[in-house]
């Protein structure tokens, strides 16, 4: 009787699904599109400045990425064309810049960064497979995370967020003094819309970097970025391993 | 008729049980991970570090006022921080619920508790509005949640007088506060907003996580504190620790230790933004080697604080 009473409704969503998917960015329950700001108030100095070597405040790092960080060389990384180092998505986002995001098609998010001139492709459905050279943002899966949907499971999701899982990036460095991730790190972020009282929207993305080699736990933060009404502070500048 | 009845109070049951839209549990034991700001939340802020803070000039003229030694003062030893601390501090966070007694499931109160330092943060879902200004408030504030989708953000008034960085940067009783509080399976972030018109010049934002424990074993309220007398001079009457214009000593030590220009350490909106890099790119060399608050773990031979010499520790005590 309870499944009989539960099932017209299940089976509504069931058909709707298979009928009609909508595509990602149909079915976005939030807009993260246009130009964001980085609102630096957090890691000031090891994130405006390019820090001292061997300063690691904050990141769980192991006795492996002490070795590597101490080791490191931003004159030989640049000598070596390895200047975009601290630029890979487990770091891109805490570097201080604006943000461009757009859909590039209906299934693929685009996140594009005047710092470092980076790209991030979020992939929905099943992710694109992996094909062609590592890159320093890796492959990045996405989904929407919403909130179960109202009773008759027809409503549209009002709120949400989107659940990005990034693998497959080329090692680099978590801070811009070498503290490293390897080609195993796996980024899951989760990013939300928030909206104040007088009309600005910020976004927040809570960010887990989980590094077996390099982390004796998983490095948990949380970044905000406020939007801009245009893109007139725009300013692409390469990656620079010295500044 | 009988089972269609019982079938009817099952699935009635079933749907009650669920939460209703928009609202998360966020009840738990929330371990603090000090993955940002490490030094400022733990140790502490050097004297005059306002980078990154968006203080006014009152509020960088207040703050130059102040020395540490004030929290020696036995009047100042057991005062509770503001609620700005809950998401500036170091501590985790307990939270649970108050539910209405007669309705049951329906939550009336938010509870935060920050153990130490703080009071309990009391948020009311009830859509009570804020009172008079006049009215008497506890250190916690009034503070008032709504959901906004899976969101629960929060607004806080009757805010005393106290801190936005424990080094002094002051935030007046003009101040309130709105949190965005997120639950993300086991990790709770929460994005907090402070504005005060009498020392900032634009919202402070900041964001810290948090990841459920059940073995965070955090308090619900406050350990008692008992003010002693920690240093004698202060036990004279009229003695109140302080730096007078143009007089504090350290105003230029973070500046030198940091390679970074004075202008930069004296914080202002304009530091918050990206495009200040261009502004320092001139001005500053990077230290060769990190001598101070390296990191937190002493096993790994890292400076752990302000000493300039490593915390000898095995691994493992």
């Amino acid at each position: 009787m309870l499944l009989f009473l539960l099932e017209p409704g299940h089976i509504k969503a069931q058909n709707a699904g298979v009928s009609a998917r909508k595509t990602a960015k149909a079915a976005a329950p939030i807009d993260l599109t246009g130009y964001w700001v980085a609102v630096v108030t957090q890691d000031w100095r090891q994130r405006m400045v390019t820090p001292a070597k061997g300063d690691y405040a904050s990141i769980p790092i192991t006795a492996e990425a002490k070795k590597v960080g101490d080791a490191w060389d931003p004159a030989k990384d640049e000598a070596a064309g390895e200047q975009c180092r601290s630029y890979g998505a487990p770091a891109i986002m805490r570097v201080p810049g604006r943000v461009h995001i757009t859909w590039q098609d209906e299934e693929t998010l685009k996140v594009e960064t005047d710092a470092g001139m980076q790209t991030r492709l979020f992939h929905f459905g099943n992710g694109r497979p992996h094909s062609g050279p590592v890159t320093w943002q890796g492959e990045s899966v996405a989904q929407w995370e919403t909130p179960p949907a109202g009773r008759g499971g027809d409503e549209e999701p009002k709120s949400g967020s989107l659940k990005v899982v990034t693998t497959n990036a080329r090692p680099g460095y978590l801070r811009k003094n070498g503290v490293p991730y390897s080609a195993n790190a796996v980024l899951t972020e989760y990013w939300d819309l928030l909206k104040e009282r007088n009309g600005e929207q910020w976004i927040e993305i809570t960010s887990v970097v989980d590094d077996a080699l390099y982390l004796r736990q998983p490095w948990v933060t949380a970044l905000h970025f406020r939007k801009e009404p245009t893109g007139a502070k725009w300013d692409p500048t390469p990656c620079s391993a010295t500044w | 008729m009988k089972r269609t009845h019982i079938a009817v109070l099952v699935a009635g049951a079933v749907l009650l049980g669920a939460p209703a839209f928009g609202q998360v549990d966020l009840s738990g034991m929330w371990a603090a991970r000090e993955h940002q700001d490490w030094e400022e939340r733990l140790p502490g802020p050097d004297p005059v570090d306002y980078v990154g803070l968006p203080l006014n000039d009152a509020g960088r003229e207040k703050a130059l006022l102040f020395d540490y030694s004030v929290m020696s003062q036995p009047e100042h030893q057991c005062g509770y921080y503001t609620p700005f601390y809950n998401a500036l501090g170091p501590q985790g966070l307990k939270i649970w619920s108050k539910n209405d007694p007669v309705r049951g499931n329906r939550v009336v109160a938010w509870k935060l508790s920050g153990f130490i330092d703080i009071d309990v943060t009391t948020i009311w879902m009830d859509g009570r509005p804020h009172p008079s200004k006049n009215s008497f408030y506890p250190y916690s504030g009034v503070t008032t949640g709504t959901w906004e989708g899976d969101v629960l953000t929060t607004y806080t008034t009757h805010i005393k007088a106290g801190y936005v960085r424990r080094n002094g940067s002051p935030s007046s009783d003009q101040a309130t506060m709105i949190q965005h509080i997120m639950r993300h399976g086991d990790l709770l972030t929460i994005m907090s907003r402070i504005e005060d018109p009498a020392f900032l010049s634009e919202p402070y934002v900041v964001s810290r996580t948090w990841v459920l424990d059940p073995r965070a074993n955090i308090a619900a309220t406050s350990a008692a504190c008992e003010p002693i007398a920690e240093v004698p001079r202060f036990d004279v009457q009229g003695v109140v620790p302080h730096y007078l214009p143009g007089k504090n000593p350290f105003v230029n030590e973070v500046s030198q230790m940091y390679h970074l220009p004075l202008e930069a350490v004296m914080g202002g909106a304009e530091t918050m933004y990206p495009e200040y890099r261009k502004k320092l790119k001139d001005k500053y060399v990077r230290p060769e080697k990190c001598v101070r608050y390296c990191g937190q773990d002493a096993t790994l031979g890292l400076i752990t604080d302000g000493s300039g010499k490593p915390e000898r520790r095995e691994s493992g005590r």
